[in-house]
């Protein structure tokens, strides 16, 4: 079995990847949801057949060429703590980190790439890439569903399209989404109203982690909802101009911030500046929130010299279960926000006070 | 206003949910509602309640008593009102009518418009205009054009016989 660990991208390396407009599209995802026609959905199956499901499909996902040298395994075979921290990558989703026997994982070395087996459906393939990409990643996971139901028998009818465990998933079987960091809009008062038109145009805006999450560190992941009775071109091409009026309402905010509120920003970004550099206890949500506002001093130029992949990095190494990794003596919540502080102090260290001109 | 579920006792308790730019409006009476479990509005979920009474919200409630199994996995409307979602692929075709209603409520559409598997992308495109020459053979008989439905059932021939014996329903 493969060492998840040497597996992984580093934090470091990971925080390095760009994409376009990466200042605030963090990330761009898009999910198909997938079934074999045969068998029972994974959350009526019985353990036996979850079990051949897995069987079935994990070879013929780890074998396509894109999946070439890829971590493929069992759930059952990974620890709770490797598992927290494919969550906080973002690779799987709470659900998934929930599952045992049955079920598993296929991620690729570029970690472009990463197929849940038996979650909610059977599979749910993901395409990632940094930044805003959403149609590279519709293009991507296109290709490998294409490549996929070669060797697979999907369930699919005339009618409805690829059928899914829930009926919300129907039809297309697609989540196109990404993640935003948008401090400016929280800032200038202007986010409940984006995500209420957002909303309106039947598109979900969520927090860090997915459903039922709150929005840690002004990041929000803006989604499709419906996928039935509309192409994934479509949806694509729905979701790429609601992302591109939402970037330019954050570009808007954060101009008109520093025009007419200067002291507000400069405030956030100071005051974040001089918990992260000096605490000596700090909780992962506290974390959070105050890096978002390091990362928009960053933007803003009130840190010259400092590469953002500093706080996207420390984004990641101060989540709970990426901080227990580094240290072999299990932690408690409180031992961890000690050390997270210590951290996060010495990652700063040479980063000077904000300008604030 | 009567209950849409017993269509005897008036209706007291108004329920609108509005999802995207689509409205739906149920109407029932007190007692229908609490069977129904809704006593509180903000944990409940239209959806449920719309698959409950099938798409034409007309199902008899006597007749009702009889739950609808899936013959293949054994997947019942209890089932599916406890975790929302279904039991196998061929749960679609055993819930259906109740799936329509809910289907229309929550997406853009209820038919699928986008990728399909490759194996299945020619029968379906003949399907697509299997149906479109129905319509238009039927249009034409109604009109007496009996020029053109001539000319549209010869089409129709002559694409049955190219058709894909393999056509998945």
């Amino acid at each position: 079995m493969k060492d998840l660990h040497q597996f992984l991208i580093s934090p470091s390396q990971a925080a390095q990847q760009h994409g376009p407009n990466d200042r605030i599209v963090m990330s761009s995802r898009v999910r198909l949801a997938r079934n074999l026609r045969e068998f029972s959905f994974p959350g009526w199956a019985k353990k036996p057949e979850r079990v051949k499901i897995l069987e079935t499909v994990l070879p013929a996902v780890s074998a396509l060429p894109e999946m070439a040298d890829s971590f493929a395994e069992a759930m059952d075979n990974l620890t709770a703590l490797d598992k927290q921290i494919l969550v906080e990558r973002h690779l799987i989703s709470r659900e998934h980190a929930a599952k045992n026997v049955g079920s598993g994982i296929v991620l690729n070395r570029e970690e472009s790439f990463c197929v849940m087996i038996n979650e909610e459906d059977h599979l749910r393939m993901q395409a990632l890439r940094p930044g805003f990409q959403i149609r590279e990643a519709w293009n991507a996971i296109d290709r490998l569903d294409s490549a996929l139901e070669k060797k697979l028998n999907f369930a699919f009818d005339n009618d409805l399209g690829y059928l899914t465990a829930c009926p919300t998933n129907l039809g297309t079987g697609i989540r196109v989404s990404a993640m935003l960091h948008l401090p400016g809009l929280v800032l200038a008062e202007q986010i409940n109203p984006i995500i209420q038109s957002v909303n309106k145009l039947g598109l979900a805006v969520r927090g860090l982690y997915g459903e039922g999450t709150e929005a840690l560190g002004n990041i929000f992941q803006v989604s499709n909802q419906m996928t039935l009775g509309e192409s994934e071109t479509a949806i694509v091409e729905r979701l790429e101009k609601v992302l591109a009026q939402i970037i330019e309402h954050e570009e808007n905010a954060r101009q008109m911030l520093l025009e007419k509120k200067k002291k507000v920003v400069f405030n956030h970004v100071g005051r974040a500046y001089g918990i992260l550099a000096n605490a000596h206890s700090i909780s992962s949500k506290e974390a959070m929130n105050q890096l978002s506002f390091l990362r928009l001093g960053i933007d803003l130029d009130s840190f010259p010299g400092t590469d953002r992949a500093l706080v996207d990095e420390l984004f990641l190494t101060t989540q709970p279960a990426h901080l227990q990794k580094q240290i072999s003596d299990k932690l408690t919540a409180e031992e961890r926000d000690l050390i997270r502080a210590d951290m996060v102090r010495e990652r700063l260290k040479d980063v000077s006070r904000p300008v604030t001109k | 206003m009567q209950c849409c579920v017993c269509k005897e006792k008036p209706a007291t308790v108004h329920l609108t949910q509005i999802v995207g730019e689509k409205m739906q409006k149920l109407d029932l009476c007190e007692e229908c509602a609490k069977a129904k479990g809704i006593n509180d509005p903000t944990s409940f979920a239209m959806a449920d309640l719309m698959l409950g009474l099938g798409a034409s919200q007309e199902l008899d409630p006597t007749s009702g008593a009889v739950e609808i199994k899936c013959s293949r996995c054994g997947f019942s409307q209890a089932d599916f009102k406890k975790s929302g979602r279904l039991g196998c692929p061929e749960c679609y075709h055993t819930f259906a009518e109740g799936l329509a209603g809910l289907l229309k409520t929550m997406h853009k559409g209820t038919r699928h418009t986008g990728k399909a598997p490759e194996a299945l992308r020619k029968s379906r495109e003949t399907g697509d205009r299997l149906k479109l020459l129905q319509k238009k053979l039927n249009k034409a008989i109604e009109t007496e054009d009996f020029e053109t439905a001539a000319k549209v059932r010869d089409e129709i021939k002559g694409m049955s016989g190219t058709t894909s014996s393999k056509a998945t329903k």
